[in-house]
């Protein structure tokens, strides 16, 4: 099948005081139209950078794209002027983001905000653009969508402003939306709502999905791919079955054990992975996991493993794969 | 919105009484006697003591203090009550429209000047045209403005002859007279004013552009210009308005070493000569409307600021 969205050993660096940090180290994935695709990880995996730099939204400097494609509907987004970029910004590629509370202007109304991108993407005029606000807040689940376009972000929830931003998201009918932490700041509650909401209205109107998040039990009721970063570097990959069915990463299962989950007995420990998340700026010749591994050997320090398949649509990246899943099957 | 500036006004009425009251008390504790002033040789206590009974300094200080504020509230601030013994209101009424002319002036070619220049070295923040805002800013703040006004006029006034070097004619002698007379000041005084608010909207715009409503907005696809003029400018705009209004205020006060250069009879010179004079009237009477103004000043902040703002317009 064609892939919308094709990113090829992507590489993005940032000039910090304390030097240079791959900020993103060679990463490989792909989304087809109307996929949900999620990008799991720890602050600081690169997680989110690789997600800005699809819009150029990484600011330059001080991060500097040092290699790689994004490939969109067959375009290099990388090789795009800044005009090209930004009539695919909002029309093609649509971005949801983490802080509901400071995502929308203070200043202006809901309906300056939702109405623009259409007006300017779509080509609406005031009347055209409103009705189709209304219904875009209806849909999206707001009561009184008439009212509340007159009102400003202050006036809304917290909640209420992540609908609008989704609502804005999907206004001018993109191919593509990327979410940044969509619900991280949101009540537990309200996270599933949002969550399931925004599955709906993707398989709905068949776009495609990127959804970033650090909580990899998030991510297994909706999204139908997982890519699990570490360190700049994808480290596990797979189609969410078989990536839930038998993690083969050793990040990956110490995230599965590190969150409370449903289907295990009540009062078992959570298990938290040992030590602190890498310094990005001193990354040593090995596998960046290794300090933090139970599994590491000698080859783990001085190597960089690389992704492998592990069965069926589902590769990982360790040399000790095989005794990861020797104490999985035990 | 009424009964937000209705409580306004209330309680702008009530700064005004204070500081009229305090100016008051003040002017009759600092040491120094009118009489003295006005009398080459106060030698003669019987002609000191006729001067007093004839201007009413004679009568207890409450008296004296109701007297007056009866009359001001009915709009009568008495007359001087040094030489001719001109009605202070006449005095005011010269000086004010000079003052306030001078001030708006120097107001908006600050304005002109710090609004895109902030702008500019915000959005090309460390590009060659943001060195250039921020080098001539603090070249304008740290010239005193007496020095640049004495710098003008040799340029502009004496070397060149396009603009006079002194002097104020009112608006109703036409306008070109007017506005020539008050260029030269109002660029003095306008200079170092624009250098603080540059730097304000430059500061307070970089800290807009970094917020997450800003890249939401850049991530819409919106022109440059519309992120700049619409998402960005109003929310930069909020903190510096306040900063605005009190340097308006201070304009409207504080030009008087400027206005001296000029020998523009304001009313930062009628205030300073009534303190030397002892010339009770003139100062109560000055003080009380340079308050006004900075009351007045404040309380347009205050619309402003609902204007712009939403959280503040809805919030009553």
């Amino acid at each position: 099948m064609e892939k919308l969205l094709q990113i090829k050993d992507l590489i993005v660096e940032f000039k910090t005081p304390g030097g240079l940090v791959q900020a993103v180290n060679g990463i490989s994935y792909s989304v087809s139209g109307g996929d949900i695709v999620a990008i799991v990880g720890e602050s600081g995996s690169g997680k989110s950078v690789s997600a800005l730099t699809i819009l150029g939204l990484v600011q330059t400097p001080p991060g500097r794209i040092v290699g790689g494609e994004i490939l969109f509907d067959g375009t290099d987004l990388l090789s795009l002027d800044d005009q090209a970029i930004r009539d695919m910004r909002g029309q093609d590629i649509a971005m949801v983001f983490q802080e509901p509370m400071s995502a929308l202007n203070p200043v202006l109304s809901i309906r300056r905000q939702l109405t623009e991108g259409m007006k300017l993407h779509l080509g609406l005029d005031k009347k055209q653009a409103n009705a189709r606000a209304v219904e875009l807040l209806s849909m999206v689940g707001i009561s009184d969508p008439v009212e509340r376009l007159n009102q400003y972000p202050h006036q809304l929830s917290g909640g209420m402003r992540q609908r609008v931003m989704i609502a804005m998201a999907l206004s001018c009918k993109p191919k593509l939306i990327i979410a940044d932490e969509p619900t991280t700041a949101l009540d537990v509650t309200i996270q599933a709502q949002v969550l399931s909401l925004m599955q709906d209205l993707c398989k709905k109107m068949n776009v495609a999905l990127v959804l970033i998040t650090h909580n990899l039990g998030i991510v297994a009721r909706y999204a139908e791919w997982v890519n699990v970063m570490y360190a700049g570097r994808i480290v596990e990959s797979g189609s969410a079955r078989n990536l839930y069915a038998n993690p083969s990463h050793p990040y990956t299962v110490g995230l599965l054990n590190s969150v409370p989950r449903l289907d295990q007995e009540r009062g078992k420990p959570l298990e938290p992975i040992p030590g602190n998340p890498p310094d990005l700026s001193a990354l040593g010749d090995g596998c960046a996991f290794a300090p933090r591994c139970r599994f590491a050997t000698e080859k783990c320090h001085i190597e960089i493993p690389v992704l492998a398949v592990v069965d069926d649509e589902h590769r990982s990246a360790c040399w000790e794969i095989e005794a990861l899943q020797r104490e999985n099957a035990a | 919105m009424s009964r937000f500036l209705v409580r306004r006004i209330f309680g702008a009425l009530i700064v005004m009484f204070a500081v009229a009251t305090l100016v008051f008390i003040m002017l009759r504790l600092v040491p120094g006697d009118p009489i003295a002033a006005m009398l080459y040789d106060a030698g003669d206590p019987d002609a000191v003591d006729e001067i007093r009974t004839k201007l009413g300094l004679d009568r207890p200080m409450y008296v004296q203090y109701g007297k007056w504020l009866w009359n001001a509230v009915q709009g009568d601030f008495g007359r001087s009550i040094y030489g001719s013994r001109v009605e202070v209101s006449r005095l005011l009424m010269e000086a004010l429209p000079r003052t306030l002319s001078l001030a708006s002036l120097s107001f908006i070619i600050a304005m002109v000047i710090a609004v895109p220049a902030g702008l500019i070295a915000a959005t090309r923040r460390n590009s060659r045209a943001d060195y250039a805002v921020t080098f001539v800013a603090f070249l304008g703040l740290s010239m005193p403005d007496f020095w640049l006004a004495i710098l003008l006029i040799i340029a502009f006034a004496a070397n060149l002859h396009w603009l006079p070097a002194i002097g104020y004619v009112p608006l109703a002698k036409g306008f070109w007279p007017w506005l020539s007379h008050l260029i030269l000041p109002a660029l003095a005084v306008g200079t170092a004013f624009s250098a603080i608010v540059a730097r304000m909207i430059r500061s307070s715009m970089l800290e807009v552009l970094n917020t997450e409503y800003m890249r939401v907005a850049r991530s819409k696809g919106l022109s440059e210009r519309t992120l700049i003029m619409t998402h960005a400018l109003p929310n930069a705009l909020i903190p510096v308005v306040t900063v605005i209004g009190i340097a308006f205020a201070l304009l409207m006060s504080g030009t008087v070493v400027v206005e001296n250069v000029f020998a523009i009879k304001g009313l930062g010179r009628l205030l300073i000569q009534g303190i030397l004079n002892r010339d009770y009237p003139v100062v109560q009477g000055t003080i009380l409307v340079v308050s006004a103004i900075f009351v007045f000043s404040n309380l347009l902040v205050d619309v402003l600021y609902s204007i712009i703002d939403p959280r503040i317009r809805l919030q009553s």
